[in-house]
């Protein structure tokens, strides 16, 4: 019993995998000493400011620069003629469209870039824009992607009007950037054809933005004398990034730096390479001085990528049971003026084929047709894995439709049609491979936790009383872990992940990862997981990501791949380590290999107690006394391609009650059970679910960017863009099973997006379900007061008779 | 354009610094006196990242101008650990988790400050009206809260052991 203690007591010291360890990033944050890309000031550094265009489509006239140049502390103006002998007014993006750098005769969204000042400081640069003087000669825009591909629709993007391809794939229409399908047509029309029961639903995924409270900038420094570029920029895929910049400026690769600083988060904002990186570099090599660029609140919410606008129609074939036998979906995507979502390559739809969700279903057909608008570019993955979020929409939102349609319970129906415990790994007709799961069990404690059927009761009696109570339910599954390299690749580069992790003599460990961290902890929980493996304490264990100079190369942070593939090299790297570790202990105790056990930081020879060595003593011996053959030194990289993606799981429940009269909503409560396999930091993972939670409550309540028909963003302020305060916050609570992935080296999947995927539905089925027993199958989000209000208007609820 | 002088008293210490009329406070703090704590998120009020305490009350830098905040005594994050020791809001948030990405925190922790101060042991709902001004969009303010009720209890024992 005695050793058990001590095991217990050495593990404990780890502060391990599982461990709620305190944050390892805190100390800088809480004293102001964070570090981020607004925070760096270089020698001589000139700050740049965009001309933007007022007008959604039009074409350039004329740009005179003469007075703004005028302007004492003004540098350089550039526009698109500028850029052109360095062939640089265009850029790729990552989706195989082009973008323009600076607009090339024509402006196809309002706000586009249209030219940089750079200047002394940011009030002279800011004062310069307003004295450039451009002329536009007004086009008609197209806002309604429904008229995008009509016959007579001004053509966005006359630069490829005539090509039949856009990079994703053959075009029917000058606007017409994709068409996409994944199914078995023919084998789901037949069961369509066959059902007892079917239902089909309108839904829009409306446009919104990530918002993070950190916009985006940069500030590029180019040295002359030594042919170097530095960057440092908000990006969550500074690696990706370098690759870019390298080939669209013909530096070196290795003579570009890129340096991700601390990040005031990204949720997808900061995936992409936007213009404004693109010419503060190009500014910073033609001035030979550092120049940052910093976006404003407005330009970010308008310009640098907005996330959905997925315009959806959903249908499920079914028995009279409730069971599914098909799904249908059809989708037109706004993609905006260019094409310039982040999914992987070949991904024209991210993973929008997981939509036949957490539900076995055996024929699935699913449709996606982008076009362009005269909107910003744009569709990230806001929160979320590729295109995700809308999948699990449309499957969450017509399950209880087809409950609706059949009287049955929303619950009821998804216990009916769960994929089973035993049927994983499970093979979804849309060729998705299920690593782990069960549903059922997840479900089924929530509705305990909350008395599920109390809730019915109480709601059926409000209902009596012409009172407006809705529960709703999510049961969603997230694919995350982008991926395996055969499958995802961006911009040709296979979506691994690496890590990197060096044990200094003295036993104290550096590591350094492909990914970066914008809030998500992995200073923290990276410890944890060599701690686990190598027997370290986290405390002695230094985290490094984000500066390419020093950082192996990686795909970076989003879709939730950090946990699932770069947590995955981590502990393969650690286990190269103890590898070699073992063989220098045996070495060191004259056993061999085989005669060693690992217990928690040591290995022991078998059956000799008190003959052994410390992680620690090996660490020592690794740099003076290795057997024979040997190197010295204790270290090991790690590029980690994933087998398969992993598939985090949940139940959410939300309960609402809707005031009659003004259309106000109170989430009364919202109950969370995830499932993200392994845990290792329950005190960080329940931080990203709170924070998903509230991200996806703003989607569902309020965020929305909307657009008049002359193409002007109305609201991009935080004045009128929804970002949920401390009051109308809900409180959460939380709850989880553990299912380890069986392919990942700890078992572990990924959080921090499950709740924003799972969030958004289970709100607006809880909104939609207060009316469900009117008739109402389904109303669009955001359900924000005045939304409801509509509704509830429409329905003649809020008159006095009927209060 | 012409520029003036101003002085203030800056986490305790005088300053003087040479201003553009229009110029605005966070931009004084952060470009001319390094103080890169406090946070520009908005420039439009909303979102608190830029939050000070100017003569006692919790203050957007982003829509002051510098000259506002001549004869004035500041504090900004920078001031909250005078002597090194942290200040209990600053231990209530690594304690409850009440951060991530560290953006919206500098401005938290000054409103936290102001608001206990104004309020010794508010209740959850109090915390949250005062602190509506501030804005995060990590953590779904759940651990923030308990941050600063862990820091009212820890201020309060203080006083105890203190008479
Ligand atoms: S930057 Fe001042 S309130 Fe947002
Ligand atoms: S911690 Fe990121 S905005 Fe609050």
């Amino acid at each position: 019993m005695a050793a058990t203690a001590d095991t217990l007591e050495r593990e404990n010291k780890l502060e391990g995998i599982g461990c709620k360890r305190k944050r390892k990033e805190d100390g800088r944050f809480i004293q102001g000493k964070g570090s981020y890309v607004d925070d760096v000031k270089l020698p001589g550094m000139l700050f740049a400011d965009f001309v933007r265009s007022p007008h959604a489509h039009a074409r350039i006239k004329s740009i005179r620069k003469e007075r703004a140049l005028a302007l004492p502390g003004v540098h350089a103006v550039l526009t698109a003629d500028d850029l052109k002998p360095l062939n640089l007014h265009w850029m790729p993006t990552l989706a195989g469209d082009t973008q323009a750098v600076l607009a090339d005769e024509k402006v196809a969204f309002q706000m586009q870039e249209v030219a940089m000042v750079v200047a002394d400081d940011r009030y002279i640069a800011a004062d310069a824009t307003e004295l450039v003087e451009v002329e536009y000669e007004e086009l008609p825009a197209i806002v309604d992607p429904h008229k995008a591909m009509d016959a007579d629709a001004p053509v966005i993007r006359e630069d490829i009007a005539g090509k039949a391809e856009a990079g994703q794939g053959k075009r029917e229409h000058p606007n017409h950037i994709f068409s996409w399908e994944v199914g078995d047509k023919d084998g789901t029309d037949r069961a369509f054809e066959a059902a007892e029961v079917t239902v089909a639903q309108e839904m829009v995924n409306q446009r919104v933005h990530p918002c993070p409270l950190e916009t985006c900038g940069c500030v590029a420094s180019f040295d002359k004398a030594r042919g170097e570029l530095t960057v440092y920029i908000t990006s969550q895929a500074p690696h990706v990034v370098r690759t870019v910049v390298s080939m669209l400026s013909g530096v070196p690769e290795s003579k570009v730096r890129i340096i991700s600083p601390d990040i005031g988060g990204g949720f997808g904002n900061k995936v992409g390479v936007y213009p404004g990186y693109v010419v503060a570099i190009v500014a910073s090599i033609v001035l030979g001085r550092p120049v940052k660029w910093i976006e404003d609140r407005t330009e970010n919410l308008s310009t640098t990528a907005f996330a959905r606008d997925y315009h959806m129609v959903g249908e499920l074939a079914a028995d009279k049971d409730g069971r599914i036998k098909a799904m249908r979906v059809n989708v037109l995507a706004d993609h905006g003026a260019f094409n310039a979502h982040a999914q992987p390559t070949k991904w024209p739809a991210g993973f929008f084929s997981v939509c036949t969700g957490s539900y076995d279903i055996p024929y699935a057909h699913a449709r996606v047709n982008g076009v362009y608008t005269n909107k910003a570019p744009g569709g990230v993955a806001y929160r979320c894995s590729f295109r995700v979020t809308e999948a699990v929409y449309v499957i969450e939102r017509m399950i209880d439709v087809l409950a609706q349609k059949l009287g049955m319970d929303p619950a009821e129906i998804r216990l009916r049609n769960f994929v089973k415990k035993e049927q994983f790994p499970y093979q979804s007709a849309l060729d998705w491979e299920y690593d782990s799961g069960d549903y059922e069990t997840a479900l089924r404690k929530v509705m305990e936790a909350v008395d599920y059927p109390a809730l019915r009761k109480e709601q059926a009696e409000k209902r009596s009383r012409g009172e407006l109570m809705g529960i709703g339910l999510c049961t969603f599954t997230e694919i995350v872990g982008a991926g395996p390299s055969k499958a995802c690749d961006i911009l040709g580069v296979g979506m691994f992940d690496s890590a990197e992790i060096r044990v200094h003599p003295t036993g104290s460990v550096i590591a350094r990862m492909g990914t970066i961290t914008q809030g998500q902890g992995h200073q923290t929980t990276y410890a944890q997981i060599i701690a686990s493996e190598l027997g370290i304490p986290s405390e002695e264990i230094q985290i490094e990501e984000g500066d390419t100079s020093t950082a192996p190369y990686g795909l970076g942070t989003y879709g939730s791949r950090s946990t699932p593939v770069g947590g995955a090299a981590t502990a393969v790297a650690a286990r190269k380590i103890r590898d070699k570790a073992r063989k220098i202990a045996a070495h060191l105790l004259e056993v061999s290999e085989n005669d060693l056990d690992w217990e928690v930081d040591r290995f022991k020879v078998k059956g000799v107690p008190g003959q052994e060595k410390t992680m620690k003593e090996v660490a020592w011996a690794a740099y003076n006394n290795v057997p024979e053959g040997m190197e010295m030194g204790l270290e090991a990289v790690d590029y980690y391609d994933p087998p398969n993606f992993t598939y985090p799981f949940g139940a959410y429940l939300c309960v609402v009650d809707i005031d009659k009269h003004t259309g106000e909503t109170k989430v009364r409560r919202f109950y969370a059970l995830d499932d993200c396999g392994t845990r290792i930091n329950p005190m960080i993972i329940e931080g990203q679910i709170h924070g998903g939670l509230n991200e996806a409550f703003a989607v569902a309540m309020g965020q929305q960017l909307v657009f008049d028909e002359a193409g002007n963003i109305l609201g991009n302020t935080l004045m009128d863009y929804f970002l949920p305060t401390f009051v109308e916050t809900p409180h959460w609570e939380l709850d989880h099973t553990v299912t380890p992935s069986p392919h990942h080296p700890i078992g572990a999947k990924g959080v921090a997006e499950s709740p924003h995927v799972g969030g958004i539905p289970c709100f607006s089925n809880a909104v939609n379900d207060a009316f469900a027993h009117l008739g109402v199958t389904h109303v669009d989000m955001p359900h924000s007061a005045y939304n409801v209000w509509k509704t509830v208007h429409r329905l003649g609820l809020d008159k006095p008779s009927a209060a | 354009m012409k520029k003036t002088h101003i002085t203030f008293t800056l986490n305790g210490q005088p300053v003087e610094v040479l201003v553009e009329p229009r110029e605005l406070l966070v931009h004084v703090l952060r470009e001319q006196l390094g103080q890169t704590g406090s946070h520009i998120g908005c420039e439009t009020s909303h979102c608190g990242a830029c939050t000070v305490d100017l003569d006692g009350r919790s203050l957007k830098a982003c829509t002051l101008l510098a000259v506002q905040a001549d004869g004035s005594d500041l504090l900004t994050v920078e001031g909250l650990a005078p002597g090194g020791e942290l200040h209990a809001v600053q231990e209530g948030f690594v304690q409850e988790h009440g951060l991530q990405c560290g953006y919206c925190t500098p401005g938290m922790l000054i409103r936290a400050y102001r608001l206990l101060q104004e309020n010794p042991n508010p209740t959850e709902a109090e915390i949250r009206e005062g602190m509506s001004g501030n804005l995060c969009r990590c953590t779904g303010y759940q651990n923030i809260i308990k941050a600063v009720q862990y820091a009212a209890k820890k201020l309060a024992e203080g006083e105890v052991e203190a008479a």
